[in-house]
């Protein structure tokens, strides 16, 4: 594989991971964009392990993930208290707030970014998205995917229905955050390199583009929105300057013509069982 | 003989929002195993009443009983576990999900934990919950819609979508707010002898709220009627018809000629179409 190849497709990886990041807490109706903050943290904590203790990069990175799910789960209760606007904005705080600390930790190297001895290539990254993809769509097979979907759609009816609403929300805003730590944990380990600036709020806005663009209501959404927001720029490589107009172009128009993203869940269903009747 | 304990009893309960009182020391209680409808013109406060039980709303006083315990505290979401389920009066089914999965949903409140929300619902092809949400569905003739995004549904079908979803939940007091709303006649009858059925099988003791009077006469037993927020009158459908409150309630009208107006008026009058803010 040419190294340009496996750049892109490391980059494709990682998106995917940050996809699904951003995904779990949208399948429940919540807009994180403090998604890059939780990035940083599992980056930043995977790092510094792999850096100080002895012990492989993979396992490190999940602990970077754990540890940004730790923190989400911590910080859950007052800021998913907010709605709509508001949580977004709440959140879009919260991950500046972690890029803030980061750029005043000088054991992390602060402004002057971090270095990361380990080294991890494209097939771990790789292993990491497909098992990243297999437990989110294992995760939606089960009642979960179908409750969260409910809490999504009418948190009071789902109340009288039994449901836990807000441990839902929780849950699905940790395992999320959770997920983008590991991203930011691969991100690390490849570029050897991480600083507080990767970690902005235009990278949570990326992420959550990827989910809008993909669709929310399946779990191939987010696959397939990572996957033309990565390949797409580099497809349009051809027209140099102008290759990101006519990505955002696409990406308009796309949007237009399908608001409810790439992929829904009537689609899905249809593929699946091939006998939907409409009525 | 003492008197059997009620399913529900509603002890003096009051509630207003903001300034406006809209249950006023209502007390009412519903017999295990029947069939009891909640009526009154529109905005009488039935679907607050609705509301109330269900936790919704909480209450600002009194008391409300099931089967003698007092669950005014009780979290809206636990109440189901409790045996209370309803339908809603404009259909309130999850737009995003399947029929299928709508009446999945219904199952939860007999799935607690983590197990039970792990269950690999959509995983084996056989798991005992679906095929049970899936024979739920035939059973009330909708097979042939499970995989239809309840959007794509037609409002009737819908409405049989939601009843089956208060179904799996096993409920033993089911709560329905206007059921026959917007059902033709053949669709309406076909309503009634399925919920009287599912009455005389399972022992299901329903609440209704209906302005169909012949539906509710022909299906319930005993009537409440309430007009802002008080009970006015209870009895027989045919008692509370020729009741002079009752009839002043519905026609306007001073109790005395509303009285004599009683006979002269067929069956079925005081239905009133269209209802938005009760």
């Amino acid at each position: 594989m040419s190294g340009y190849a496996e750049g892109i497709l490391v980059l494709l990886a990682i998106n995917v991971v940050f996809a699904y990041g951003a995904f779990l807490p949208m399948s429940a109706g919540q807009l994180n964009l403090g998604v890059a903050g939780f990035a940083a943290i599992g980056g930043y904590v995977s790092a510094y392990l792999s850096n100080n203790v002895a012990m492989p990069a993979s396992i490190a990175i999940v602990l970077g993930g754990l540890a940004a799910a730790v923190v989400a789960l911590a910080v859950a209760v007052p800021v998913l208290r907010t709605r709509g606007i508001y949580l977004a904005l709440a959140t879009f705080a919260l991950g500046e707030i972690v890029r803030a600390t980061i750029l005043n930790m000088e054991m992390v190297g602060g402004a002057a970014g971090y270095p990361v001895a380990a080294f991890i290539r494209f097939p771990t990254i790789a292993a990491f998205a497909v098992a990243v993809v297999g437990l989110v769509s294992l995760l939606f097979a089960t009642r979960f995917g179908v409750a969260i979907t409910a809490v999504h759609d009418d948190e009071g009816v789902a109340d009288l229905m039994g449901l836990d609403v807000r441990a839902f929300q929780v849950a699905a805003f940790a395992l999320g955050s959770g997920l983008a730590g590991i991203g930011g944990g691969l991100y690390a380990h490849h570029f050897s390199y991480i600083e507080a600036q990767y970690f902005s709020i235009s990278l949570s806005i990326s992420i959550v583009l990827y989910v809008l663009f993909g669709g929310t209501q399946s779990v191939l959404g987010p696959l397939l929105g990572a996957a033309v927001f990565t390949l797409l720029p580099e497809l349009l490589r051809g027209s140099a300057q102008w290759r990101y107009v006519l990505f955002a172009a696409i990406v308009i128009v796309t949007m237009v013509v399908r608001p409810q993203g790439l992929v829904t869940g009537a689609q899905v269903r249809r593929l699946l069982g091939g006998k939907e009747q409409p009525a | 003989m003492t008197k059997p304990q009620p399913i529900l009893a509603l002890d003096n309960v009051d509630k207003s929002f903001g300034g406006l009182r809209v249950v006023e020391d209502l007390s009412f209680s519903v017999r295990r195993g029947s069939c009891t409808a909640l009526i009154g013109p529109n905005g009488a406060g039935k679907t607050t009443v609705f509301n109330l039980i269900t936790g919704v709303y909480p209450i600002d006083a009194g008391r409300m009983l099931l089967d003698g315990s007092d669950i005014a505290a009780m979290p809206s979401r636990q109440r189901i576990h409790h045996g209370i389920a309803r339908n809603f009066q404009n259909i309130r089914l999850m737009p995003h999900l399947s029929a299928l999965e709508n009446v999945l949903v219904g199952q939860h409140c007999r799935n607690r934990g983590l197990r039970g929300v792990l269950q690999p619902i959509n995983l084996l092809p056989h798991n005992r919950w679906r095929e049970e949400a899936r024979a739920a569905l035939a059973e009330a003739g909708l097979a042939q819609h499970e995989r239809a995004t309840v959007g794509s549904l037609s409002y009737g079908l819908q409405k049989r979508i939601e009843l089956v979803r208060a179904l799996v939940a096993q409920p033993r007091l089911l709560l329905l707010d206007e059921p026959a709303a917007g059902l033709n006649p053949a669709e309406t009858d076909v309503l009634r002898e399925r919920l009287a059925a599912l009455s005389a099988q399972r022992g299901i003791t329903m609440l209704v709220v209906e302005h169909d009077m012949h539906f509710v006469g022909a299906l319930c037993a005993h009537v409440i009627v309430l007009n802002f927020g008080r009970r006015i009158a209870e009895g027989t459908p045919d008692e509370v018809r020729n009741h002079p409150a009752v009839r002043e309630a519905y026609l306007g009208l001073g109790a005395e000629t509303a009285t004599g107006l009683a006979t002269a008026l067929p069956e079925g009058t005081m239905s009133v179409e269209s209802s938005h803010a009760s």
